[in-house]
């Protein structure tokens, strides 16, 4: 693959797992339909599993204007090899200028496995993507309408933003939660094209002996108001604060993944590059000092509240409200307040 | 039965002790200003190899890529255990993305099996600078290798299959490859040992050629290229001699087709790098007072971000 096909469609490869549909799927349509538009070309999604057509009629109502759904009895569960020829595949025949995946460990096992089949670029973990021109330095060549690929890197210090000026498909993989999620529309209508993937015995080079998926015991990514705990709580019995104040809130509680770490709370709670990004209309971090890769993942909270014995702590570059104190003494004054007001 | 295990490592600089001096006003980060150490994840992968190998029998070869410093990672290895280490490096594989660097990989690691066909290739799930644990799977796809990603622990080998636990983000897995087949490991993985006291002794004077011919330079102001390279060829051969001599490859000796390394070979170009700047907008300063938290959640209450 190295020729650019400036008519080629946006692909978004969409994931499901033992029949659920991942809602990054259906946040990458969001991202695709506005890069679709821009270009002017069509937004498809690509399904695989055991069922399909339940699902690729989400993703026609969340903004796909096709879905190309590969159905076979074998493809229920993922595991690469069978996935990454299908894709590969695919790419090779309908040549769409663009292919994203969410950043999920099934995104990140599979895209660049079809990445290196199809000898494109592909960059990893984006937190945003635009279309734009590039110059390119060495060759002073310009080139229109381009995807920015724009990720963070260095250990979230520098954002870098990533071109594939000429040799195609452009791919990225796109982190969790930091697109917006359409809204279904239930009149949409889209072109579903079902077909059968050639696949051999000999391409499930795995046997999956056993699996165990743990359902996940909150939601943070749905939480309108995430109180979350940082080192600066200090142990586990003193985390109780951070639960009554969530409490108090109806918020969701999360935490710093050295909070995680120290065994205070259950990594299903973790904020951050490792963790959950999320975008709930109020964030408290609370003894919290604001790592960059804590701060990837709440940074685009509406209204963050900062509370932290250390005044120079990097969380209250991001907080629009910061308490410099004891957090023993301001969390009760804040359930306090909280309780007399609501 | 012994098996003939590789391990992809790579040295990194240490991006959790980022300060402001390692980033440059222009935004680019100044490599040099960071303390350059073994990819952690890389360390498990090693670990996993070195576990399996006193298990089963079989060799242990370390392949790292990069400038002559990434030595370092090679001799940390053999004192952890490896048996044989070998670092590629050439001035064409320089601004490789991840696609070329995977190529690279790929031929280094046909290279070391035309003398032992390599059982498994072990990797550390992704390294520190980039995170983007894509070099593993490209380097499978282009080895034909199935792979096993996010692997914790491998259970059994036995019949030429691999029975490994994976996690899979949501939970965990067991699965059985075929082998030979490619892992990457994660820091759930087996513990990695300390370099032994023993063997710290006997390798800290192992070196490439490449690191050789930068001591001998510095250490022979003004001397002819001619003379540098007798000394360079000298103290080779008595490091070959005694077993210290790090073997050191050329995209020419793995038969690296030149158009899909370095920059030619990357699909992928850094358009801009901007360092995160922080919002500084300010903030609204409370008093740990009662009154003063009583009046935030009033306005949090007011413009109904709370209720």
């Amino acid at each position: 693959m190295t020729e650019p096909n400036r008519k080629g469609d946006v692909w978004v490869i969409a994931e499901q797992n033992d029949g659920q549909l991942h809602d990054v799927s259906l946040e990458l349509l969001s991202k695709g339909r506005q890069l679709a538009d821009t270009l002017g070309v069509r937004l498809a999604a690509v399904l695989l599993g055991a069922k399909v057509q339940e699902h690729a009629q989400r993703l026609v109502q969340h903004g796909a204007d096709a879905v190309l759904a590969g159905e076979d009895n074998r493809l229920g569960h993922y595991q690469t090899n069978p996935f990454a020829k299908v894709v590969a595949g695919l790419v090779q025949k309908h040549r769409p200028q663009i292919v994203i995946f969410g950043a999920t460990p099934v995104g990140r096992d599979l895209a660049p496995r079809v990445a290196s089949a199809v000898r494109a670029g592909l960059t990893a973990d984006c937190t945003d993507l635009d279309i734009g021109e590039h110059v390119e330095a060495h060759t002073n060549r310009k080139y229109e309408r381009l995807l920015y690929q724009i990720r963070p890197a260095f250990g979230g210090n520098i954002i870098a933003t990533i071109v594939n000026p000429e040799r195609w498909p452009q791919m990225a993989t796109v982190r969790e939660g930091v697109m917006r999620m359409p809204d279904a529309d239930a009149k949409r209508r889209g072109q579903i094209m079902r077909f059968t993937p050639d696949l051999a015995a000999s391409d499930f080079a795995l046997k999956i002996l056993e699996h165990q998926s743990a359902v996940r015991k909150v939601n943070l990514k749905a939480a309108r108001i995430i109180v979350a705990g940082g080192a600066g709580v200090g142990g586990k019995e003193n985390f109780r604060l951070v639960w009554d104040l969530a409490n108090a809130l109806g918020a969701a509680a999360g935490a710093s993944r050295a909070a995680v770490d120290a065994g205070w709370i259950d990594k299903d709670h973790q904020v951050g590059q490792t963790g959950t990004t999320v975008r709930p209309a109020l964030y408290i971090a609370i003894g919290i000092s604001g790592a960059v890769q804590h701060r990837a993942g709440m940074s685009e909270a509406q209204k963050i509240v900062a509370i932290n014995a250390d005044p120079k702590a990097p969380i209250f570059s991001v907080a629009h409200y910061g308490i410099v104190g004891d957090l023993n003494r301001v969390i009760p004054m804040m359930i306090d307040a909280i309780k007399k007001r609501v | 039965m012994p098996y003939n295990l590789v391990v992809l490592v790579k040295q990194v600089p240490d991006t959790k002790r980022i300060t402001g001096d390692a980033m440059r006003d222009d935004g680019t980060v100044n490599r040099g200003a960071l303390p350059a150490i073994f990819n952690p994840e890389d360390l498990y992968a090693l670990e996993l190899a070195l576990e399996l190998r006193e298990r089963y029998g079989g060799r242990v070869t370390v392949i790292t890529m990069g400038p002559p410093q990434a030595c370092q990672v090679l001799r940390d290895s053999l004192e952890r255990g490896a048996d044989d280490v070998v670092l590629i490096t050439d001035r064409r594989a320089a601004a490789s993305d991840t696609l070329a660097t995977s190529y690279i990989l790929s031929c280094a690691v046909r290279k070391v099996g035309q003398e032992a066909p390599v059982d498994l290739v072990l990797c550390g799930r992704q390294a520190i600078d980039g995170d983007t644990a894509q070099v593993p799977p490209q380097t499978a796809e282009k080895l034909g290798l199935p792979q096993v990603t996010y692997v914790e622990s491998v259970e059994e080998i036995a019949g030429g299959r691999l029975r490994a636990k994976r996690n899979t983000g949501r939970g965990w897995e067991r699965v059985e490859a075929p082998m030979p087949c490619l892992l990457t490991v994660t820091d759930q993985g087996p513990e990695p040992r300390p370099a032994s006291a023993k063997r710290i002794m006997a390798i800290k004077r192992a070196r490439s050629r490449a690191e050789l011919q930068g001591e001998v330079a510095a250490a022979m102001p003004g001397a002819t290229p001619e003379a540098v390279a007798a000394e360079v060829e000298k103290r080779a051969a008595a490091l070959a001699a005694r077993g210290l001599l790090i073997p050191q490859w050329t995209l020419d000796d793995i038969r690296a087709d030149l158009q899909w390394c370095g920059r030619d070979g990357s699909p992928t170009k850094v358009k801009r790098i901007q360092s995160v700047i922080l919002k500084g907008s300010g903030f609204k300063k409370v008093e740990p007072t009662k009154e003063a938290v009583a009046d935030m959640v009033h306005e949090l209450i007011e413009d109904h971000t709370i209720g």
